[in-house]
């Protein structure tokens, strides 16, 4: 009877055409909802426990050595421009201090997050293409050149690398035992291996021909760590440390791991002194300077906020739950059955 | 109203403006065109047609040149792009940049170029047709090769001679010079400009008519001039002047245009007039409409708001940086940067800086790839539209068009409908019903029993769809259903033949003549009338065989026998044979004109008459005509020849050659059994054919026509020719159509007119009192008034018949100006009017008839439903009140059970009385209902959750003020009402009209009612109709339907989009505009959302840096997050996305008034979205921020979990706001989560030195390997998003609006939900809502006596008028309908007189009393079966036959009622 020919326009009729798609219509029906949020509720608490007995298990020593106060022991080598003011501070541990431990110094008011700080480097030079040391990127105006001549590495960030250094002595029995720090490996794989090089020069220094050393320097790249070749040049942990940019401006950065000798398992209870040599300015911005001291969960340093937002968010779903179940309860009517 | 008419046109435009610049050295009012042939272009000889454009078309916009300027300039021109650029842009200044440049340009790039793509696209389709369609062949006179070489389209030129054969399609605008058809004709399809499907004659132009062999375009040297290209299809004039001086006129029907087809004519040469774009074909062709839909304005208003957002951000964060700056002072931090040379910058110099940084920062918040989504997704729902099988009409093979392809949300959010009524709400499809010639009803029994047969036929197969003739139906909803399920093939063949339209593309593609159905061909006659024709003719026959001259017929006979011959000539129907349709029944008497002295005179002032065109006799013409190329050698004698030799011709009498009967060997041939299935009538109305098979019925069938004769073949007389001296075709100002014939058997000069019944009335010679003639002509214009109130009554649509006979003076002096008129070349049309209104005087009146239009299925179950959807419906009709007002009862517009006021006023002061009465009357009447302000706030409170399926009251938001009153007003009326000083009152009173309806209504005023309901109530409009009086009312509405039936394709062409069908409505709105309305709104929010919360990222981290417009999200997840990352699924529940089923959408139509009140995007939910959007970033900021405080993170580290949180929960969100899931949606949000990971570890893992500032190498390496992110990303979504849960799982399970009790009954098993639905009165709402609605359904208690009081009066009245009503049931029905007629109308008469002020308002009783308001309450329902009023027009043919008398009475009944 129906000849195709006749019906050339007619629609097709598939599932799709037809906007027939086997669907899903999830209804957010009291019977759904109000076990739902009770189930998640309660998973959300059980990872909330958990984390915050993670977090709890912590420990973290901070050690603000600003020297705003005069009563700071490192209060003088803030007064005038003092170059290598060293400050020594005391402090005790009462119980162990569990390894490995981990020592960050840490800057608060520090926009290291700033945009244009941000965008100040050359990422050319740092991996170590000489092309680029005699004419480093224009990011990194205004610290680009000095005195016509290329800064290398270029920019602020690198310009204003922090240049506090420690030392940790534990205090027995009057004599100061100096606690080894492990440089190693404190800087990301990545930054170590890949982004940052060192020109393939021997000695290096000669990469550097007709550079500068970046203005606030006071010793140029090549000489970060003499003693170390693979610590040395853009490729020192504690430059790449740095280069690495805080995301807050209150932040702390990865100094030194104890994990040597004695204090493979921690710092045993007792009396320290940290030896500060005292460089980098912060009264200017009204920032602060301090120490840290903590050991490392499988989630990071000490941060109870996680387990108690799981906790909160948790027994909201819970609550809310409960409210629905018992306005539902009140306006439930005989034909819902 | 924002409405751009986008630049489709812009290729003709330059084309034109070309010509224009070229023939600027000679700017005249007209066009001049020589023949180039007269022209030796080898001498280098200066042409002037050179000038005009030639025939190649180009409709591209581009050349490859061209392309890149040219269209990137059109895509500037939308604001949004020009600032996309400004911000690409900005990034390339240094201080202020942010991202990576070339980065930055990207999304701008990938915007313009998938713009620039589509463009390209449709460019080369368009190229690729042109090349096509000016690679066609045709045949040009070349002057080189002495005849006619096959050249391409695009070589002809103005003034170029081409041939054309039959089937062929013009290439161009020609003048007709000459037609190898004997009469000089040209037969020209014109479907393809207009739609329509009968065939258009095209003449010779009348100084070559005369040239009897091959036109010689070398002999051709006149000069023509014309008017300069129009795109008026219907109008062209100008002049020929030959080369002796002599000016011949040039028409319309002189014209060939371009994209017609040569039909039914071997071979026709003309002269090319407009070529090309200049051409009416072309400058027709506008582009796709352009119409920004309500949804679009109301989001334009939230992209303002949100570049005051953005400005408000920058402005905070440039001032939080000027002041982070400042708090230093000249102690610079060893981490600021200096300005490049070095120097401090100021901190407000940074501000301003940093003002233009954020600008770029925060570019998201404007969504860049909101308006290419929205163009994408509405492409998609147009798809779908088209796709959509229930919208396909099997019978035509056509499905919905949607010609505008960006307002398809509109089409959710519809208030008001306007609709024509014939040929949308009928089926155009005309039915001769009855008739009354010269004061005596002829009721057609047989025939009403006939066309019952054919309706039960239809009933039988669609038993729900009732065609005013069937009981309402409560429950329909569940037969409905099967019954369409049930419908086998057989049945559905048998409609298609039987009931229903062959329609348009079918009749195209069948070549058959359109409007023949057998319902409409095979009339039965009435037997009475039969006999009077056959005495009549036998009679006649009696007399012409005796010589006895024809006014001794009786005049009643003579009556009987003019009717048929009006309604056999009076129109312009051709007439084909059904094996060849196309070709025209060849019928030429050859009429030896009188060379009398008055004759000769016409003859010399009528070179239109064309009887005699031929000097060869009679069997040569014959010849000719059945082998015509043999004859083409004949030498060529002048037209003034041929004039003098016409004169010279001698003949005998009229007599004799009008009655000589047809050669009978042709007779033989082609007329030997002329049954009535031999010929098909092509009409350009369904009227007319209507008419022409009823005259066929009593063997008085129209057998030929030529533009100069008409034959009818009559019994016993047998072929009769009509000489035919003029048509004065129909227009809808003179609302009728005159044929001025001269009759061949009185010889007389004749005019019959038919038109409708209003007009006619007014023309009719009054009657000469005194004698018996007139007497007898008083009584027939008083039957036949009757008759006629009766036909309307029964909603039929009436024509009054009428003729007048001219003497040869009168005759003359008329011709002499109409000629004039017809050769002046100013003010044509005009002068024309003019013509006819002074031929179209002191008519005889002949009779009426009255013709049944059916109503188109599914009409009432439609316009029921889109009421229940709360969408007010206004007709708009031509006809006249009575018949409108029986219509509208049939498709259930009006309601027996609600009140009627009629609005009938002579002058702008009873206008405005009658409005303010009525106002005054509604206000009293429904003052209760208003006054009660307590019961109405608890109902409007109520109504929100509950749906009652059959109660009008809850339908509507603004129920409360619509009452149930239906407000009828007519043409005259409306034209006062419309006037800017009524309009206000006009509105309140049909606002609180629950339909109204203007009859009468001329298409100007259709359009100003839609403009003024628009404009004025502010309210979104829908215009349907189907015919060309529709067109302006189409495109002032917000939406334009067009139907695509019987009356071409004018409508279609203005319309937003084409149904197949009236009833398609229902779908096309309740379902398909609620979901692309809802999809839509959805979608914006969502977009808005989106932008908001992930802007608000980056503007809550300024705080933690110094406002120094870092971001903590890296460059390029900002830039795709919008383009890659979160587009996908947006878009796929943009289009898939269903809230509620359509089966539920069709069967509760309360649900479309969410669209309407535009409950899915009001004002206040951008803000609450915006505000979600601030609160759900701030979780996902300061989540990340408090787990990360404080320790050795770096920013990228830390910005990308953010990055992530952010996409998951706005994917989340989405899934949250997504009603149906189906796979589609799954993989979107599947894939978009996995193209981030993906791009994101390509990305960390490509380059260790690109990428600056950024350069996030192994972030998301190291993240992936931190349990700390996956906690992240798990809590703060969930925290996020848990307030929207909350609210929408609260709001859909405590609170449901009506949108989501129709999801849950989606949910429900199908049986259980149709159960639910067809319980007419059960409060869904209530048994999911909590609150136990108390309000009693219907009107509030206390009004009910108020109601009574108001009814009492005209209970009274009725009970007066029962008394004439007592003699109802006599035998005869008619007399009991004429009585209460003239009872009806006498004391109403009277009562106009009454002065209006007499009347007090606050007494109810004031309220009927008039003609002119007359208000008409109605039944009340316990009185009498509610269904009988409205079923009454069919009912009563259907029963009639049974009990005649009775069911007479049941209507007389009824109209007494409609009376009150």
């Amino acid at each position: 009877m129906k000849e195709e020919g006749n019906y050339a326009n007619r629609p097709s009729n598939t599932a799709f055409t037809q906007q027939r798609l086997p669907a899903w219509q999830p209804m957010l029906s009291a019977g759904v909802v109000i076990p739902g949020f009770l189930l998640i509720g309660l998973a959300f608490i059980g990872i909330g426990v958990g984390l915050l007995i993670t977090s709890r298990s912590i420990q973290v020593l901070e050690l603000d050595y600003t020297g705003t106060e005069t009563s700071s022991p490192c209060y003088q080598c803030t007064m005038s421009n003092q170059s290598n003011c060293v400050c020594k501070l005391s402090f005790s541990i009462g119980t162990l201090f569990k390894g490995p431990v981990f020592f960050y110094y840490g800057l608060t008011n520090y926009f290291q997050n700033q945009r244009k700080y941000g965008v100040s480097k050359d990422f050319n030079q740092l991996i170590g293409d000489v092309s680029y040391f005699k004419s480093p990127s224009s990011d990194c105006q205004p610290y680009q050149r000095v005195n016509g001549k290329p800064i290398v590495p270029c920019g602020a960030i690198a310009n204003s690398m922090f240049n506090d250094t420690f030392k940790l002595y534990q205090i027995i029995n009057g004599k100061e035992e100096l606690v080894p720090f492990d440089g190693k490996g404190i800087a990301w794989w990545t930054d170590y291996n890949i982004k940052y090089r060192n020109p393939d020069y021997t000695p290096l220094k000669n990469a550097f021909n007709d550079t500068e050393k970046p203005v606030f320097w006071t010793k140029p790249a090549y000489e970060l760590d003499t003693s170390d070749a693979s610590n040395n040049g853009f490729i020192n942990q504690d430059f790449l440390v740095w280069m690495r940019r805080a995301a807050l401006p209150n932040f702390r950065k990865l100094y030194r791991r104890i994990t040597e000798g004695n204090y493979k398992d921690g710092l045993p209870a007792g009396n320290y002194s940290l030896e500060i040599s005292y460089n980098y300015p912060v009264i200017s911005f009204e920032g602060t300077k301090k120490v840290t001291f903590s050991n490392v969960s499988w989630m990071g340093g000490q941060n109870e906020f996680l387990g108690i937002a799981y906790l909160v968010i948790g027994s909201m779903c819970v609550v809310m739950s409960v409210v629905m179940l018992i306005v539902y309860a009140k306006f439930r009517f005989p034909e819902e059955d | 109203m924002a409405r751009e008419n986008e630049d489709a046109g812009m290729a003709e435009d330059v084309s034109k403006a070309k010509s224009q610049r070229k023939s600027k050295a000679k700017e005249t009012k007209t066009r001049t065109v020589h023949a180039n042939t007269l022209h030796d272009f080898a001498k280098g000889e200066e042409n002037p047609s050179r000038r005009y454009a030639n025939n190649r078309i180009k409709t591209t916009k581009y050349t490859v040149l061209s392309f890149l300027p040219k269209n990137l300039f059109e895509q500037f021109h939308r604001l949004a792009n020009v600032y996309f650029v400004f911000i690409a842009l900005l990034n390339f200044v240094p201080v202020v940049n942010t991202f990576l440049p070339e980065l930055a340009l990207a999304p701008v790039l990938f915007i313009l170029s998938v713009t620039a793509i589509k463009d390209i696209w449709e460019d080369y389709r368009r190229h690729r047709s042109d090349m096509e369609i000016n690679h066609m062949d045709c045949l040009v006179y070349s002057r080189a090769e002495k005849g006619y070489v096959e050249k391409y389209w695009k070589e002809v030129r103005v003034g170029d001679f081409i041939r054309l054969r039959c089937n062929e399609i013009l290439p161009a605008d020609v003048l007709l010079l000459s037609s190898s058809d004997p009469d000089r004709l040209c037969h020209i399809e014109t479907a393809t400009l207009d739609g329509e499907t009968n065939l258009k004659q095209r003449q010779v132009v009348r100084s070559f008519f005369d040239l009897d062999c091959d036109f010689d375009p070398l002999k051709y040297n006149s000069v023509i001039e014309c008017e300069k290209p129009n795109n008026d299809l219907n109008r062209f004039r100008g002049y020929i002047i030959h080369q002796s001086g002599k000016k011949d006129a040039l028409y319309k029907e002189n014209l060939l245009l371009r994209g017609c087809t040569i039909r039914n004519t071997e071979e026709a040469v003309g002269i090319v007039i407009y070529a090309g774009h200049e051409t009416k074909a072309m400058l027709n062709n506008n582009g796709p409409r352009y119409k920004r839909s309500k949804l679009e304005r109301q989001m334009n208003v939230d992209v303002f708001w949100c570049v005051i957002i953005l400005l408000v951000m920058c402005l905070f964060a440039a001032l939080g940086h000027g002041l982070w700056m400042f708090q230093y002072g000249d102690k610079r931090p060893v981490f600021d940067v200096l300005s490049p040379e070095g120097t401090n910058l100021s901190p407000i110099m940074s501000a301003i800086y940093l003002f233009l940084t954020m600008i770029i920062v925060f570019q998201v918040l404007i969504p860049i790839s909101l308006f290419v989504s929205i163009e994408i997704v509405k492409i998609c729902q147009v798809y779908f539209i088209h796709q959509d099988a229930d919208l396909y009409d099997e019978e035509t093979d056509s499905h919905l068009q949607c010609r505008a392809l960006n307002i398809t949300e509109d089409l959710g959010q519809m208030q008001y409908i306007f609709s024509d009524k014939t040929g949308t709400l009928t089926e155009n499809k005309m039915v001769f019903r009855r008739c009354t010639v010269a004061g005596v009803e002829y009721s057609h029994d047989a025939n009403a029993k006939r066309i019952a047969m054919y309706q039960e036929m239809d009933s039988e197969e669609e038993e729900c769809i009732s065609h005013g003739g069937t009981l309402p139906r409560r429950d329909s909803v569940g037969s409905h259903q099967s019954a369409r399920v049930l419908r086998s093939h057989s049945t559905k063949s048998h409609r298609r033949t039987g009931s229903r339209a062959e329609a348009k593309r079918a009749s195209i593609l069948s070549k058959h003549t359109a409007f023949s159905s057998p319902m409409e061909k095979d009339i039965t006659p009435d037997p009475q009338l039969l006999d009077k024709v056959n005495d009549c003719s036998s009679q006649l026959d009696f007399m012409r065989l005796h010589s006895q001259p024809m006014s001794q017929l009786p005049s009643d006979l003579s009556d009987v026998f003019d009717f048929f011959i009006a309604l056999t000539i009076c129109n312009t129907v051709v007439v084909s044979s059904p094996n060849q349709p196309r070709q025209k029944v060849r019928m030429r008497f050859e009429l030896k004109s009188p060379v009398k002295t008055i004759e000769d005179f016409i003859k010399r002032f009528t070179p239109s008459r064309l009887t005699s065109g031929s000097n060869n006799s009679s069997s040569s013409s014959l010849n000719r005509s059945s082998n015509k190329g043999g004859s083409s050698m004949q030498s060529c004698p002048s037209a003034e020849s041929t004039l003098t030799k016409l004169n010279e011709e001698q003949s005998s009498s009229v007599m004799e050659h009008a009655f000589s009967p047809a050669p009978p060997s042709y007779d033989g041939k082609a007329f030997c059994t002329p049954d009535e299935g031999e010929l098909r009538y092509e009409a350009e109305s369904p009227d007319e054919a209507a008419l022409v098979y009823a005259a066929r019925a009593y063997k008085c069938s129209l057998v030929g026509r030529l533009p100069d004769q008409v034959t009818v073949e009559l019994p016993h007389l047998g072929k009769l020719n009509f000489e035919l001296l003029h048509t004065l075709g129909f227009d809808s100002t003179r609302k009728r159509m005159s044929v001025v014939v001269r009759h061949p058997l009185t010889d007389q000069i004749t005019v019959y007119t038919k038109g409708a019944d209003s007009v006619i009335m007014e023309l009719i010679r009054p009657p000469i009192t005194g004698n018996s003639k007139g007497r007898r002509q008083k009584k027939i214009l008083c039957r036949t008034q009757n008759y006629l109130n009766l036909y309307a009554a029964d909603g039929l649509r009436t024509l009054c018949i009428a003729k007048k006979v001219l003497s040869k003076d009168e005759y003359a002096r008329w011709l002499q100006h109409h000629l004039q008129a017809e050769t002046a070349i100013q003010r044509r049309e005009e002068l024309l009017f003019e013509s006819a209104l002074r031929l179209e005087t002191n008519l005889q009146l002949l009779g009426a008839t009255g013709i049944e239009d059916r109503l188109q299925d599914g009409v009432p179950e439609t316009i029921a439903s889109l009421r229940k959807a709360g969408l007010q419906i206004w007709v708009l009709t031509g006809d006249k009140q009575e018949t409108a007002v029986n219509i509208a009862y049939a498709c259930k517009l009006l309601d027996p059970e609600e009140e009627l006021l009629t609005l009938n006023a002579d002058s702008q002061e009873a206008c405005k009385l009658l409005l303010e009465e009525s106002l005054h009357y509604i206000q009293a009447k429904f003052l209760c209902s208003s006054g009660d302000a307590s019961a109405k706030d608890f109902h409007a409170n109520v109504s929100s959750f509950e749906i009652y399926p059959s109660s009008p009251l809850s339908s509507h938001a603004a129920s409360d003020s619509v009452h149930r009153l239906g407000l009828v007003i007519d043409g005259r009326t409306l034209a006062y009402a419309l006037d800017a000083s009524l309009e206000d009152t006009f509105l309140t009173v049909a606002r609180s009209c629950r339909s109204v309806l203007c009859c009468r209504s001329t298409p100007l005023q259709k359009s100003m009612v839609v403009k003024l309901v628009r404009n004025k109530l502010k309210v979104m409009t829908l215009a349907i109709g189907d015919g060309a009086n529709d067109v302006s009312m189409i495109q002032v509405a917000d939406v334009g339907v067009g139907i695509s039936g019987q009356e071409g394709m004018q409508a279609v062409m203005a319309s937003d989009f084409a149904l197949p069908r009236f009833r398609y409505l229902q779908k096309l709105l309740l379902v398909h505009g609620h979901w692309c309305y809802s999809r839509l709104a959805n979608m914006i929010l969502y977009f808005f959302y989106k932008n908001a919360m992930f802007v608000a990222l980056i503007f809550w981290y300024q705080f933690y840096c110094g406002f120094s417009g870092s971001a903590m999200i890296d460059q390029w997840y900002l830039i795709f997050f919008n383009l890659m990352f979160s587009s996908f699924p947006q878009l796929i529940s943009g289009t898939l996305d269903k809230d509620v089923s359509a089966e539920t959408l069709q069967q509760l139509p309360q649900l479309y008034t969410s669209g309407q009140n535009s409950e899915e995007y009001k004002p206040y939910m951008f803000w609450m979205n915006m505000i979600d959007a601030f609160y759900q970033s701030l979780v996902c900021f300061f989540i990340p921020y408090f787990a990360y405080t404080d320790s050795d993170v770096d920013l990228f580290t830390w910005g990308t979990p953010i990055t992530t949180i952010a996409l998951l929960t706005i994917l989340l969100h989405l899934g949250i706001e997504t009603k149906t899931w189906t796979w589609m949606n799954c993989l979107s949000i599947a894939f978009s989560v996995a193209l981030f990971f993906t791009v994101a570890l390509c990305y960390n893992a490509s380059c260790p030195t690109c990428y600056p500032p950024s350069n996030p190498y192994w972030t998301i390496q190291r993240l992936l390997q931190d349990p700390v992110f996956y906690l992240l990303c798990t809590i703060a979504p969930v925290a996020a998003l848990l307030p929207r849960y909350f609210y929408r799982a609260c709001h859909s399970t405590l609170f449901p609006n009506p949108v989501q009790v129709g999801r849950q009954l989606d949910k429900l098993p199908a049986d259980t939900r149709r159960n639910i639905l067809s319980l007419s009165r059960v409060k869904m709402g209530s048994w999911l809502s909590p609150r136990q609605p108390s309000l009693p359904v219907g009107k509030p208690q206390n009004c009910t006596q108020k109601d009574q009081r108001g009814t009492e009066a005209p209970a009274k009245r009725a009970g007066a008028e029962s008394v004439q009503q007592g003699p109802a049931h006599p035998p005869d029905p008619h007399s009991s309908s004429l009585k209460e007629l003239g009872a009806k109308n006498d004391p109403l008469l009277s009562e106009e007189l009454q002065p209006a002020s007499t009347k007090d308002p606050s007494d109810p009783s004031w309220v009927p009393s008039t003609q002119m308001d007359r208000v008409q309450l109605n039944l009340p329902p316990s009185r009498a079966p509610p269904c009988v009023t409205y079923v009454r027009s069919s009912e009563t043919a259907l029963s009639c036959e049974q009990t005649p008398p009775c069911s007479r009475g049941t209507t007389a009944e009824a109209e007494l009622y409609t009376a009150v």
